[in-house]
């Protein structure tokens, strides 16, 4: 039973890792930076519980402000630019971040040895849930307990004007100033809300993963981000569900037992999967 | 209430619009015409905000416009449409319209006490007022892009509307219209200055322009080569050369 519980586990951090795309993705930018805050969020509530001594409660909310901070100020001067140029500068930006992490030591001597990040050999003893006493069906139900929380909330915000604005902006961003709409103050406030979601679910990785490292933030991360609502559709939340579903169940863990004739597989299924639906799995059907 | 001064944009080598001076008075209907390229789009861009001036000014009631970013032009009661049609095809109809109250007046409606007092009421109709006036009342759900033509002219219009602006530029509305789709515009164009918003109107058409302005400007190569009322513009030999070419 672990086992699909411990599947949910990755199937939730995953979801909080598309969504925080999927709002961006809505005002029509493509950003590669996800990756990076989902790195912040997850080190910085990781350093909270381990080296602080924190719950992991307030931990995770600060690992959201500090992604939503980092997104926030990325979001001023990269969304400046537009298309392959902002893919560009949100890449850099996420591999900047990982770099950072490679090379950063942050490390206390704690119950006779020393805890906390050391570059390139990463974090270990992220050890908040076995020190507590909790199961993996505890941690599951909690990790879903923030999914739940943030699809509610984006589908709200969806159905809400602001949604309809997001759309707009994403839709056609000329035709959206001549109506008035604050161009930067839109695409940043998107950015804010995707680095917070991002922040919290690194921070939910790095306490069930128990270790991280820079290569868990690596570019492929910042890929499956987009890839997911693309591959559900953007017309609501639950079409990234159903992708990271796809990918994450279907596709990776049970194509396993293909070996190596898996990831030839993995490619060729998502190519025929745009095919069949270019709008995404929930997306509006062309012909409509 | 809007004035030109001595207002230039070029591009390149190319000046689209050359040292224009120019005045709208509140309430009045101005015509913008002129041969292709002769730099009526970009003058109301210019305006509009899309791109900043090489030099001049631009006045709007008692400030300056050219630092302002559009959006801030928009709050001010400036709106337009586009030449080529621009909407968010893939919202709906409502949305469209909905999208598009960014007035000081719908944010303050919007805000957390103007919601609490029922603002959100006066959103609804207005829309549905909106939709009423351009003829799109049971197209209301239907997305933007599944519209005809004519219809899509009609909610560009109905959005621009849904700003509340106190002036309009309208950037050759009657592009691709038959003459009873024009008749249509002209009524409500006529019906809008009725209500004190002033209009600027870009347009080929002359149908159209020679019957609802009150005065026309005509541009030629960037610059303003005659001015004055519907009568005196069509009787003038200056126009007549710089659309026919020859003596």
């Amino acid at each position: 039973m672990d086992f699909y519980y411990g599947m949910a586990q990755i199937v939730g951090v995953h979801t909080l890792l598309g969504l925080s795309a999927y709002i961006v993705l809505l005002t029509g930018q493509v950003s590669l930076a996800q990756a990076g805050f989902f790195a912040i969020g997850a080190y910085a509530a990781g350093m909270l519980t381990v080296l602080g001594g924190w719950h992991l409660v307030p931990a995770l909310g600060v690992g959201a402000l500090a992604g939503a901070g980092t997104a926030c100020a990325v979001g001023f001067p990269a969304l400046r630019v537009k298309g392959l140029m902002l893919v560009i500068a949100t890449l850099a930006f996420g591999e900047g971040v990982r770099l950072f992490f490679f090379n950063f030591d942050y490390q206390i001597a704690k119950g006779g040895i020393k805890v906390g990040p050391l570059g390139g050999e990463g974090f270990r003893q992220i050890r908040f849930f076995p020190e507590n006493g909790w199961t993996t069906a505890d941690v599951m139900l909690f990790i879903w307990v923030f999914v739940v929380i943030v699809m509610l909330f984006l589908w709200w915000f969806d159905r809400s004007r602001y949604g309809a604005v997001l759309r707009a902006v994403g839709e056609d961003e000329l035709a959206a100033q001549s109506v008035g709409i604050n161009l930067t103050a839109i695409k940043v406030s998107a950015m804010t809300v995707g680095g917070a979601i991002a922040g919290v679910g690194g921070g939910l990785y790095a306490h069930y993963t128990t270790h991280i490292e820079h290569s868990s933030f690596n570019v492929l991360v910042a890929t499956f981000a987009i890839a997911y609502p693309i591959v559900g559709g953007l017309s609501n939340v639950f079409g990234t569900l159903l992708a990271v579903i796809f990918v994450q169940v279907f596709l990776i863990e049970g194509l396993r037992d293909l070996g190596d004739w898996r990831n030839l597989l993995f490619g060729a299924l998502i190519v025929l999967a745009m095919n069949l639906r270019p709008d995404g799995f929930l997306g509006r059907s062309r012909r409509a | 209430m809007l004035e030109l001064q001595a207002v230039s944009r070029h591009f390149g080598g190319v000046r689209a619009v050359d040292g224009l001076d120019f005045r709208v008075s509140e309430g009045e209907i101005i015509g913008l015409i002129g041969p292709n390229g002769s730099g009526k789009s970009t003058a109301v861009n210019l305006v509009a905000g899309l791109f900043p001036l090489t030099s001049g000014r631009i006045l709007f009631r008692t400030g300056n416009l050219e630092t302002l970013p559009m959006h801030k032009r928009l709050q001010l009661g400036i709106a337009r449409t586009f030449q080529n049609i621009r909407l968010f095809g893939q919202l709906t109809v409502w949305q469209n319209l909905w999208v598009a109250q960014n007035s000081p007046e719908d944010r303050a409606r919007r805000s957390f006490l103007g919601r609490w007092l029922g603002g959100q009421k006066g959103v609804r109709d207005e829309i549905a007022q909106l939709l009423e006036f351009s003829g799109l009342a049971q197209k209301q759900d239907e997305l933007a892009a599944n519209l005809s033509f004519g219809e899509q002219r009609r909610l560009e219009l109905a959005r621009a509307l849904a700003t509340k602006p106190k002036l309009l530029l309208l950037d050759e509305p009657a592009a691709g219209m038959n003459s009873e789709e024009i008749g249509q515009l002209r009524d409500r164009i006529l019906r809008l200055r009725s209500r004190g918003i002033t209009i600027v109107l870009v347009e080929h058409v002359m149908e159209l322009v020679m019957g609802v302005t009150d005065r026309i400007a005509v541009l030629n190569f960037g610059q303003k080569i005659a001015e004055g009322t519907p009568a005196e513009i069509q009787a003038n030999p200056l126009v007549r050369k710089a659309y026919l070419g020859g003596a």
